[in-house]
């Protein structure tokens, strides 16, 4: 039995401290990680709750972090609840094994802490890891602070477990700027967290001797379509259960969360959408811009990557005239994901706002209150003459000559 | 010869796996296509000979798997002398035994590999590989001589 861990009403940890905070809390009964900068504190601090006797489970220390996933698919199919945390070349490593967990429908909770992706190699925060997830089949929850990191690990066991749902779930949250910045978190009492996540009730166990099953089964042309639309559905159908699981979670601590999270977009007339923590960056320059020049600036957060809200980024932007997508990971050759994405839901409406794109913050370069104003500002400039008047995309925060792409048709 | 008949006594090898047109769609496919290998409860199921077992139609025992074979081997029960290496190798589960008495191949896994030729004991061999389509009666008549050994 579990020694117990004393938690104070107010805590003050980082991202990394709180995401560990969460595992410890949920019982798990598998760890399997390969530590890596800056996801190293989750498993260090997870590994001296196993030390000093605050856990019951098992932690695996592997060789790599394909190693890593490879012992969190095997723990999970023989029936246990399983995490691990990782972070960039680790993340990128076990690519492989991410669509393997989604594609077996294994409810595994993985802390991501978002970093740059080498060359040049690089430990700051971008989110080129979590957009090398995209397509994997993993539901991706984003933390923009240390106490929504500790949540939404909470919330992630509750969602990817949940029998209709069974798909492995990550929490994402910046490097550094959440992961190792100390901020005021309020833990829910060990009871309660654990209550909320609730007992894992396995399904398809290798360990039930009545039923054995084969994993990993091969699928060729004349399956495999069906199998990945089944997965697909799956995903799309976790809607209901993130809302579902938010709601419960509100009533439990009075923190309300939502796919897609809106700040002063009421009655905004432009709008910045972002991940992570340039989200509060952005909201606290509206709120400037709207003290200071009376701009209607609004911002819109993304709080489930995937399932991609695709119906509610519209509803929340269909009112607004200029929108700036911001993407923190290198294009490689096109518009950003993400504002494709974006740009996508918003041509399905009658309005059709003005929609630019700007790539910022590689390598954890600083993204400050004043580029936020400078991009609201900008906007507001395209909502006034009514067309965009810059490249469609371009890059903030960069060094050297303006740089950018494409120009628009409209207007 | 291997008596065929007893052979084909229980469910192995009843499907094709390019059965076509009744597939199953999207919404009736396993989840995470995850194969149950047994109807019902398998309890113990490890105590239990392949025929008694109850096994699933998602399980490759119940499909006939070996399509792709072009060479076969060809059992010869009158110089076996029941030593069950064959069986011990056979990388497919593809030698019947039972009570330690050698019956012969299951020609719905065996994969043509030639293993249980190469590791068979016996002057001369008791098994051998025949071309996929060669009868079992012609097969036998073929049988070689035993081997003089070579004097030193």
């Amino acid at each position: 039995m579990a020694v117990k861990f004393d938690l104070n009403e107010r805590e003050v940890w980082d991202g990394a401290y709180a995401a560990s905070q969460a595992l410890r809390q949920a019982q798990v009964d598998v760890l399997a990680a390969y530590p890596i900068t800056p996801s190293t504190p989750i498993v260090e601090n997870y590994g001296s709750y196993e030390a000093n006797g605050y856990i019951d489970g098992e932690v695996i220390m592997v060789e790599s972090e394909h190693a890593a996933m490879s012992a969190c698919v095997g723990a999970s199919g023989s029936g246990g609840r399983v995490a691990t945390a990782t972070s960039s070349q680790g993340f990128a490593l076990m690519a492989e094994v991410l669509y393997q967990a989604s594609g077996m429908r294994l409810p595994i909770v993985m802390t991501v802490v978002n970093r740059a992706l080498a060359s040049p190699l690089n430990v700051r925060g971008d989110h080129s890891d979590m957009y090398l997830g995209r397509d994997s089949g993993w539901i991706q929850l984003g933390a923009f602070n240390a106490e929504e990191a500790y949540d939404l690990t909470l919330c992630a066991f509750k969602i990817g477990e949940d029998h209709s749902v069974r798909l492995p779930v990550m929490v994402h949250q910046d490097g550094f700027t959440t992961s190792h910045t100390a901020q005021n978190v309020y833990p829910i009492t060990d009871e309660k967290a654990y209550k909320f996540v609730g007992d894992f009730k396995p399904v398809d166990d290798m360990l039930d001797f009545s039923r054995p099953v084969t994993y990993g089964a091969q699928t060729e042309e004349d399956w495999h379509f069906e199998h990945k639309a089944r997965q697909h559905k799956a995903i799309m159908d976790s809607r209901p259960v993130i809302d579902a699981t938010f709601e419960e979670f509100e009533k439990l601590s009075g923190r309300k969360y939502k796919r897609v999270e809106t700040y002063h977009m009421d009655d905004a007339e432009v709008a910045i959408v972002a991940l992570g923590t340039t989200v509060e960056t952005a909201l606290v320059a509206a709120r400037e811009l709207r003290e200071e020049e009376g701009i209607k600036a609004g911002v819109v957060a993304i709080r489930v990557f995937r399932p991609f809200p695709l119906d509610q980024v519209r509803l929340a932007l269909k009112d607004v005239k200029a929108v700036s997508v911001l993407d923190r990971s290198a294009p490689g050759g096109a518009m950003g994901a993400f504002f494709n994405e974006v740009s996508a839901a918003l041509y399905t409406t009658n309005a059709r706002p003005l929609v630019t794109n700007y790539i910022y913050g590689l390598g954890g370069r600083d993204f400050s209150i004043a580029e936020a104003k400078r991009i609201f500002k900008e906007q507001k400039a395209h909502a006034d003459i009514g067309h965009i008047t810059t490249d469609i995309q371009k890059f903030s925060g960069l060094r050297g000559p303006e740089f950018g792409y494409f120009q628009t048709l409209r207007g | 010869m291997q008596d065929l008949k007893l052979l084909a006594q229980d469910n192995r090898g009843l499907y094709q796996l390019e059965a076509g047109e009744d597939l199953l769609g999207w919404h009736e496919v396993t989840q995470g296509s995850i194969l149950p290998s047994f109807e019902g409860d398998a309890t113990g199921i490890a105590n239990m000979k392949q025929e008694e077992r109850n096994y699933s139609h998602y399980n490759s025992y119940t499909a006939t798997v070996a399509s792709w074979r072009v060479l076969k081997p060809v059992y010869n029960r009158d110089i076996c002398i029941d030593c069950q290496n064959c069986w011990v190798w056979c990388p497919d589960t593809s030698i019947i035994s039972r009570d330690k008495q050698m019956l012969g191949i299951d020609y719905d896994h065996c994969k043509g590999c030639g293993v249980c030729v190469e590791v068979c004991p016996t002057n001369p061999k008791s098994l051998l590989m025949f071309g996929e389509h060669s009868s079992f009666e012609d097969a036998l008549s073929q049988w070689p001589e035993k081997k003089k050994k070579e004097k030193k």
